[in-house]
């Protein structure tokens, strides 16, 4: 009876540790960690960088910038780190964790209202004020402590004056792609977020989206950085140059980013 | 970008969840002789210690994991010394975070079984000259499969279940710790519900085969009596 309980153990271990044979061996991959706002940006990206580069492959891992920047400090093994800001790149640099070349521009990003259509508020005519419209009972941003649009999005309220009586009304998303999918599903009727996710996914279709002006909320400087700790510096390198080359900016602007 | 499912993810669940419920075995196997047949001081922490995941938020277990296991502890230090890779965000991480979450699962229906062994065969042994581990493992052990295999079972379901430990742990690479949960997690950020539905279909589908399993097997064992 015990002697099954065991060939059944290793049974389920044989299946769990052997591999198909349809996978084949992978070359070392480069990870990519990068800011929510990428999102379907960046998987075009890579899937043109490794066009180019046969044999190379990318994988992306995608979340809110200060949360990646702590899973690098914590030994994160990531290649490369695409911010949606200029911070955290540098608090990386001054860790020692970036590699010597330094942190690089790679794109601008635009915070961006975004509305449900089917009340009807324009938000070209009403700005942010349309947020106090009591049919909108949630508005999502990302969360400030760690997404760079989330801090945006906070200051840019702050600076309108409608931080305080928003402030029930905000509901958070761990990153700017959560928000949005808070947008997507329903479960808040306006948000700010990042013009690349207002406009360039589902979302596009069924809200109307607004880029908020330059006096309350300044373009966010996107950096990125390469780590010091790769174990394919010459293939970050490389798609380093691609992303911010013409056919990188060519996508990324497709994506509603501006140039870096 | 919508892939049928995420197979990457899938294999490394399993295997995941099958090393997981491999480093179990000995480690709950040792843990559960004293549950179900010691009386000492202190067993009620013991028994308190062994079931915390059950409602330990995962942040807990995952908050202190990185704590412990990260770059600047001694323990993931020595590991990176070792092997050159971190602790954290890598399948060993994962292993270990999950044999600590996945420990009630494991002990609970295994002791329960073996409470309801008769002693007297037990004590039979022990007239025998038979000392209390080969009691134990040849004795009571062999009576209470039924409890021995729900808790592997178990284990393993909940290991490929568990989300967020893993996410704290592993953070959310794609084929080193990505598992389906994280995937699904994923999937939904991305906008791809119909992925996030197949991933979430598949997940159901097999949480409600493994817990018809285990009820099947508490049901037989109590027919059996």
């Amino acid at each position: 009876m015990f002697g099954w309980v065991w060939r059944a153990g290793l049974l389920i271990c044989g299946l769990g540790f052997s591999n198909p044979p349809s996978a084949p061996p992978k070359a070392v991959p480069l990870a990519v960690a990068a800011a929510g706002d990428l999102r379907g940006t960046l998987e075009e990206v890579k899937a043109a960088f490794e066009a180019k580069h046969p044999g190379a492959t990318v994988e992306l891992t995608f979340g809110a910038s200060g949360s990646l920047t702590a899973q690098i400090q914590q030994g994160a093994p990531f290649d490369a780190f695409l911010s949606a800001d200029e911070g955290f790149p540098e608090q990386l640099r001054q860790a020692g964790l970036a590699s010597a070349d330094g942190p690089f521009p790679y794109a601008k990003g635009f915070l961006t209202l975004w509305v449900r259509r089917e009340f009807g508020l324009d938000p070209g005519r009403a700005g942010l004020r349309l947020l106090l419209d009591p049919r909108i009972k949630r508005v999502a941003i990302a969360n400030p402590k760690v997404a760079p649009y989330g801090r945006a999005a906070e200051a840019a309220l702050l600076r309108e004056g409608l931080l305080d009586s928003l402030k029930p009304k905000l509901v958070f998303g761990d990153n700017i792609a959560q928000a949005a999918q808070f947008l997507q599903t329903g479960a808040a009727e306006a948000g700010l977020i990042s013009q690349s996710q207002a406009r360039h996914t589902a979302l596009a279709a069924s809200g109307l989206a607004w880029q908020v002006p330059e006096e309350f909320a300044p373009a966010l400087r996107q950096n990125g950085v390469l780590l010091r700790r790769s174990a394919v510096p010459d293939m970050a390198r490389s798609f380093r140059d691609f992303l911010v080359g013409s056919e990188g900016q060519a996508i990324l602007s497709r994506h509603g980013f501006g140039r870096p | 970008m919508t892939t049928l499912l995420d197979w990457e993810a899938v294999r490394l669940s399993l295997r995941l969840a099958a090393a997981s419920t491999l480093v179990l075995l000995p480690v709950g196997l040792a843990l559960a002789y004293p549950l179900a047949f010691g009386r000492f001081r202190g067993k009620a922490v013991l028994e308190a210690l062994t079931s915390l995941p059950l409602i330990l938020p995962p942040t807990v277990l995952g908050f202190y994991l990185i704590v412990a296991l990260g770059p600047r502890s001694p323990l993931g230090h020595g590991w990176e010394n070792l092997t050159g890779s971190p602790l954290v965000f890598s399948f060993s991480g994962l292993l270990l975070a999950q044999v600590f979450a996945n420990l009630p699962f494991f002990l609970q229906p295994l002791v329960s079984s073996l409470g309801a062994v008769d002693r007297r065969l037990l004590e039979a042994a022990a007239t025998l000259n038979a000392r209390p581990t080969a009691a134990y493992l040849r004795v009571a052990l062999p009576l209470a499969w039924r409890g021995l295999l729900s808790g592997m079972i178990l284990t393993f379901a909940h290991a490929i279940g568990e989300f967020g430990v893993v996410l704290m742990v592993g953070g959310n690479l794609p084929g080193r710790t990505r598992t389906v949960s994280i995937a699904l997690f994923d999937q939904v950020q991305s906008f791809d519900m119909a992925g996030a539905n197949r991933t979430a279909l598949l997940l159901l589908g097999f949480a409600f085969l493994v817990l018809t399993c285990t009820a099947w097997l508490r049901g037989k064992e109590r027919a059996w009596r």
